[in-house]
C-alpha cells in the first residue's frame, strides 16, 4: 500500500516544482490542477474519501477553473503562433506522463483498498457532517458570513468603476 | 493499511508548503503568488487531513472544509483585485504596484 502513496507524493512534488518554475501561466495552472489530484489520491490513501471527492470538486473543479478563466482572460502567457507550439510532444509530454503514472497508480490502489478491510476504518461523510452541523456550528456559520462579505467584496471590486474624463479631453 | 510512518507524511506535506512558499517568494507576477498561496493552504489541510487520520476523528476533515470555504474567498477577492490591477497599470508585475497613489 505505502508505494501508491509515495507515488502519488512523487507526482504532486514534482507537479508543483512544475507549477512554480513554469513560464506561460496557463501551463503552470494545470501542472497546479496535476498537483492538486495526486494530493487528492493522497487523501482518499489517508482513508479520508470524503475530502479527495471535495478536493477534486472544489479545489481542482472550480477554484482552479476560476484562475484559468482570469488568465484567460487577461491575456498572459498565450503568443500568436502559439498552436505549433501546443503540437510539439515535448509540451505535453511531462504532464502526461504525470497524469498517466498517477491514474495508474490510482486504479490498482483503489483494487486493493477494496480488497482491503481498511475500508472501514474510513472516516466517512456521515461522521464529518454530523461533526459539522454539532460542535461546529458555530463556525460553520462564521465560514457562512466570511462567505458573504467575500461575495460581496469580489462585486464591489470586481465592477468596473466608470472613468469621468472632462469632456475636451474625450478624443473624438 | 497505510503504514507509511505520520512523520513521512508530514514531511511530504512541509515539503509542499515549503514550495509553495519559495514560489511565493520568488515569484513576482500575481497568478503565480496566488497559485503558491494555493499551493501552502493545499498543504495546511493536508497536516489536518493526516492528523485527522492519526487520531481517527472527523474534526481533521472539518478543518478542511474550512480551509476550503476560506480558500474560496480569499481566490475571489484576489482574482478581483488582480483584475483590477491590471486595468489600472496594465501589468501584473507585484513590484511596479507597490505604490499606494496613482
Amino acid at each position: 500500500m505505502n508505494i501508491f502513496y509515495y507515488i502519488a507524493a512523487a507526482v504532486a512534488m514534482i507537479s508543483t516544482i512544475m507549477a512554480i518554475s513554469g513560464r506561460n501561466a496557463i501551463h503552470s495552472l494545470l501542472y497546479l490542477i496535476l498537483s492538486l489530484l495526486a494530493v487528492s489520491v493522497i487523501f482518499y490513501l489517508l482513508n479520508a474519501p470524503f475530502i479527495a471527492a471535495l478536493e477534486v470538486i472544489i479545489y481542482a473543479g472550480a477554484i482552479m477553473v476560476l484562475f484559468i478563466f482570469v488568465t484567460m482572460m487577461l491575456n498572459i502567457g498565450i503568443e500568436r503562433k502559439m498552436e505549433k507550439k501546443w503540437l510539439n510532444p515535448r509540451m505535453w509530454i511531462v504532464p502526461s506522463i504525470l497524469a498517466a503514472i498517477l491514474l495508474i497508480d490510482f486504479i490498482i490502489a483503489l483494487k486493493n483498498v477494496k480488497a482491503s478491510p481498511s475500508t472501514d476504518q474510513a472516516i466517512l461523510p456521515k461522521q464529518v457532517g454530523i461533526s459539522l452541523f454539532s460542535t461546529y456550528l458555530l463556525a460553520v456559520e462564521i465560514a457562512g458570513i466570511l462567505l458573504m462579505a467575500g461575495v460581496i467584496g469580489a462585486y464591489h471590486l470586481g465592477s468596473q468603476k466608470k472613468k469621468v474624463t472632462h469632456r475636451y479631453l474625450v478624443k473624438k | 493499511m497505510l503504514t507509511v510512518p505520520i512523520e513521512t507524511q508530514i514531511l511530504i506535506a512541509g515539503i509542499l508548503f515549503l514550495l509553495g512558499l519559495i514560489g511565493l517568494l520568488v515569484r513576482r507576477n500575481m497568478i503565480y503568488m496566488l497559485m503558491s498561496i494555493e499551493i501552502m493552504f493545499n498543504s495546511a489541510g493536508m497536516v489536518f487531513i493526516i492528523a485527522g487520520t492519526h487520531w481517527k476523528q472527523p474534526d481533521g476533515q472539518v478543518m478542511f472544509i474550512f480551509i476550503l470555504a476560506v480558500t474560496a474567498v480569499e481566490v475571489a477577492i484576489g482574482l478581483a483585485l488582480l483584475l483590477q490591477v491590471y486595468h489600472h497599470f496594465k501589468t501584473l508585475d507585484a513590484d511596479s504596484v507597490n505604490k499606494l497613489k496613482d
